[in-house]
């Protein structure tokens, strides 16, 4: 397999565009028939449910008849916005509290790492119960604590990398050369760290979307109405002895490839903008 | 007969630039150099031109990112992969260069001890420390708590134990005082003496003068003369290559020149002659193809006006 | 450490209060109708409600150093024992599957970064990657549908046999019980060690010292267990203890799918239901165990790694 490998006409570096571009693919395509498909199919319709998958219904229908594909691709939808806005949320908080610990001071510095650690020292499910309790559930309280539980770890990245970007010569010779403060940020600083906050902001997306759809699962986030997975799933659990197995394994497969495909762009993403000397 | 021969060694590595795009970089091209029972070869030439990959080729320790061409003979037989195997550290020995190359999380004394082919590990190990003054204390130290002249003879330990034949130095002088340098050196000397052959790989031409019978000049990922070590006196006439002789008279108790330019880069060598770009001897037909090392007055030159 | 056990009490304090839901009602639930005002009154003053939020605080923290979290609503005993109990329950699955999915995912990651490249790696690879994107949830629901529904192997649920008296029920019985759960909870928890260890391996087996073992002519499996070895056991042991965090989170989630009666499910309902004094008992508690792991992570790493144990140059 690897002869194989070592014949075909891609090297690494652009075998990973290629993954990486078909992740993109994957994702869009699911987004855009989330947008589009036909909601008449999920209609309750008595007549049909029950029935496991079949041409007429991919992954088959539930117990009130509504067709399952249907269902789980808007499902998808619905947790890729979500992932979306908590990504964004928590990559903003990241890079804003990231660089200000890195370039404002010792006092400052020292705050936002203890802010960190405060934020890390509870296991992110429980926090998340705890804020989605407090603001009542539902998608504002699931928006707000996704996007509050996550912006630790990626600011302690964004931080480190400021700290040693500031600490490099060219750097220096600027600060020497006069040039005040934030020209030497968004000219020096900002497109060193640029792959790094895009990467650390795709591989934000698979948490995300996965505490998303615990949460729903167990009841504290969107409401039933929504056809999120961790509905579609939770709801899956009630009817589990009646052996209709299509209504487990279908939502969670397609969850587990959404989330699979942003790890790919995340990962494939790193490959191509570390420029920390990859050899083979 | 010698008993190491390297012959138009060339080491290429594959690495990727920004983009998306591979190149090659060209670090050792067309190598010669050759080993004798009982002799001292220093391969001489400025910090970072590749010279410890001469080493690991020897070895067969590359990365798996290297494309090797060219031949290297052992006792007289071709080195294949499988006869490196075999003679790592028992037959070939490196000394490396800092304690960065030994496992930070074992005592040193069984680190020397791992070395030790056959019969007493212990009882070798503990002899070779007397040799270096190293008290029994130290073998139960971690590499982390050596002094500079304590590892280094340390670092010296694992080869003299091995009953290895053929030794190679990887920079053994870099930040010692002259005392250590002149004991570390005094111990390659004996390990000459005693029949093995020593191949010392350094930047430091004034201790490769003092130990050394032969010095290959190295210059841009390629041997471009080997000569003895009395050639290198006076204002340098005996030597053959433009670079050697400029390399002799920048030396600090000479002239003290500096030769203008720089070395060129792996992945932008110059078409021809390696050294022609600096040379003031060069004309339009070294700039053509590179020129094969010749026999020259007992020594060995790449160079087509050398005399 | 203490500040941030301070802060987070009363950030979660603060929370509470400021929730939508009434801890009184949360408390009387359908019975609320039948409560006249009086007695609204009482049960006020009985939970602290009509007084200013600092008092309320400084209460209910003197009663919390004192080991008195409150009454659980839901439960209706100390939430001190409600978390004991429950804890013991939480940690025989937690400590089964840490240990479990420790020792497999070592073992993967290591056969993986000996064999870089091969197809070995790739399929470890491949199953950890997959096996890190996929929701804990589901793969215990789907566990429960194949070894519980349709095999029958094992117990759909619960953490002994439902309708059996405490004395009577066995070591086997409760086994039984763990099995599903602890399988799920490894699962996740491998992926996780396993590409960390591998990645680990990889750098040290690129390192300057086995450059030179090799160089010794050293090979194979010696030159893993003489130098690999070592030098991997001890990230991978501080990465462990590191992963309290990500530990009780899976457990939350085992244990709704499986209905098991641990500290994640308790966590759930007291969320779900409100039971203020139990959420905020598990919060403070949830983080003193992910600072026990840090602890102990820091402490494996004094003892195990000399460089920090002995004296510098000599």
């Amino acid at each position: 397999m690897i002869s194989l490998l070592k014949k075909s006409p891609l090297n690494g570096k652009q075998w990973a565009l290629m993954k990486l571009l078909i992740s993109v693919a994957v994702i869009v395509i699911v987004l855009l028939g989330g947008l589009f498909l036909d909601e008449g199919r999920l209609v309750t319709n008595l007549a049909d449910r029950n029935s496991p998958p079949s041409m007429d219904h991919l992954f088959g229908t539930d117990w009130l008849g509504r067709d399952m594909f249907t269902r789980t691709v808007r499902g998808l939808t619905l947790s890729i916005g979500i992932g979306l806005i908590g990504a964004i949320g928590s990559a903003s908080i990241a890079l804003i509290l990231g660089m200000a610990a890195a370039t404002m001071g010792k006092k400052a510095d020292r705050m936002i790492s203890w802010l960190i650690d405060l934020f890390l020292s509870v296991p992110h499910l429980v926090t998340l119960i705890l804020i989605a309790f407090t603001l009542g559930g539902g998608f504002k309280g699931i928006v707000i604590g996704l996007t509050l539980t996550h912006w630790p770890s990626l600011a302690r990245v964004i931080r480190i990398e400021v700290m040693q970007i500031r600490s490099a010569e060219f750097v220096q010779v600027s600060k020497r050369m006069g040039k005040p403060g934030w020209w030497i940020a968004v000219h020096h600083i900002l497109p060193h760290i640029i792959p790094q906050l895009l990467t650390g902001f795709m591989l934000l997306f698979p948490h995300v979307i996965l505490h998303e759809a615990a949460i729903t699962f167990i009841g504290l986030g969107l409401s039933p109405h929504e056809p999120a997975i961790g509905i579609i799933l939770s709801e899956a659990m009630k009817y589990l002895s009646t052996g209709m197995w299509w209504l487990v394994l279908f939502p969670g497969l397609c969850l587990l490839m959404i989330v699979r495909m942003f790890e790919q762009i995340g990962e494939n993403l790193r490959l191509l903008t570390d420029s920390n000397g990859d050899r083979d | 007969m010698s008993i190491l021969e390297v012959e138009n060694l060339s080491v290429t590595f594959k690495q990727y630039t920004a983009g998306l795009k591979q190149i090659n970089h060209k670090v050792l091209s067309g190598l010669n150099v050759t080993l004798e029972a009982g002799e001292i070869v220093a391969v001489v030439g400025p910090s970072g031109s590749g010279k410890s990959l001469l080493a690991h080729a020897i070895l067969g320790i590359l990365p798996s990112n290297a494309s090797v061409s060219g031949l290297i003979t052992f006792e007289g037989e071709e080195l294949t992969p499988a006869r490196q195997l075999a003679a790592r550290g028992k037959k070939i020995a490196l000394v490396p260069q800092s304690v960065t190359f030994l496992d930070p999380l074992m005592r040193v004394g069984s680190q020397v001890r791992t070395s030790v082919r056959i019969g007493d590990a212990v009882g070798a190990q503990r002899a070779v420390f007397d040799r270096f003054n190293l008290g029994r204390e130290v073998e139960r130290m971690y590499p982390f708590q050596l002094s500079g002249g304590m590892a280094r003879r340390t670092l010296l330990s694992t080869a003299m134990v091995s009953d290895a034949k053929v030794i190679i130095a990887d920079e053994p002088t870099p930040g010692l005082d002259p005392v250590v340098i002149k004991e570390a050196l005094d111990h390659f000397r004996e390990l000459a003496n005693q029949g093995c052959a020593v191949m010392m790989i350094t930047h430091d031409i004034e201790s490769a003068l003092l130990i050394a019978d032969k010095i290959a000049v190295f210059y841009a990922g390629t041997t471009v003369e080997i000569a003895s070590v009395e050639e290198f006196a006076g204002q340098g006439e005996a030597l053959r290559h433009p670079y050697s002789k400029a390399l002799w008279r920048a030396l600090p108790q000479n002239d003290f020149i500096p030769i203008p330019g720089s070395q060129p880069h792996p992945s932008s060598l110059p078409p021809g002659c390696l050294f022609a770009p600096r040379c003031s001897m060069a004309t339009p037909e070294c700039s053509q193809v590179q020129p094969q090392m010749r026999t020259l007055r007992d020594g060995m030159v790449r160079c087509i006006h050398a005399t | 450490m203490a500040t941030l056990l301070v802060a987070i009490c009363f950030i979660s304090f603060l929370l509470m209060k400021n929730s939508p839901i009434d801890p009184i009602q949360a408390y009387i639930g359908a019975d609320m109708f039948k409560v006249g005002p009086e007695q609204r009154a009482k049960i006020e003053q009985y939970w602290g409600v009509d007084q200013p939020l600092m008092v309320q605080f400084f209460h209910w923290g003197s009663a919390v150093l004192s080991g008195d979290l409150g009454i659980s609503m839901i439960y209706r005993r100390p939430v001190m024992d409600v978390i004991g109990e429950r804890f013991l329950n939480s940690l025989v699955l937690m400590l089964t599957a840490w240990k479990l999915s420790g020792v497999i995912g070592f073992v993967m990651g290591v056969v993986a970064a000996m064999k870089k490249g091969t197809w070995v790696d790739r399929l470890i690879k491949w199953y950890c990657f997959t096996l890190a994107s996929t929701p804990a949830f589901w793969m215990g629901l789907l566990i429960l549908v194949v070894f519980a529904v349709w095999l029958g192997w094992f117990p759909v649920g619960m953490g002994v046999p439902a309708g059996v008296l405490a004395e009577n029920v066995t070591l086997m019985d409760r086994i039984q019980h763990l099995i599903l759960p602890v399988l799920t909870l490894s699962m996740v928890g491998v992926a996780n060690v396993s590409l960390h260890t591998r990645q680990k391996l990889i750098d040290v087996l690129a390192s300057d010292y086995v450059l030179f073992a090799r160089a010794r002519g050293e090979k194979g499996f010696i030159l893993f267990w003489r130098h690999g070895l070592r030098n991997v056991v001890l990230p991978a042991i501080t990465l462990q203890f590191a992963a309290f965090s990500e530990l009780f989170g899976g457990a939350v989630l085992a244990e709704q799918v499986f209905s098991y009666p641990g500290l994640g499910q308790a966590t759930v309902a007291a969320g779900l239901r409100g039971d203020v004094p139990l959420l905020l008992g598990i919060v403070i508690f949830t983080a003193i165990f992910v600072f026990v792991g840090n602890l102990l992570a820091d402490i494996s790493y004094h003892v195990l790694d000399p460089r920090t144990r002995e004296e510098g140059k000599v």
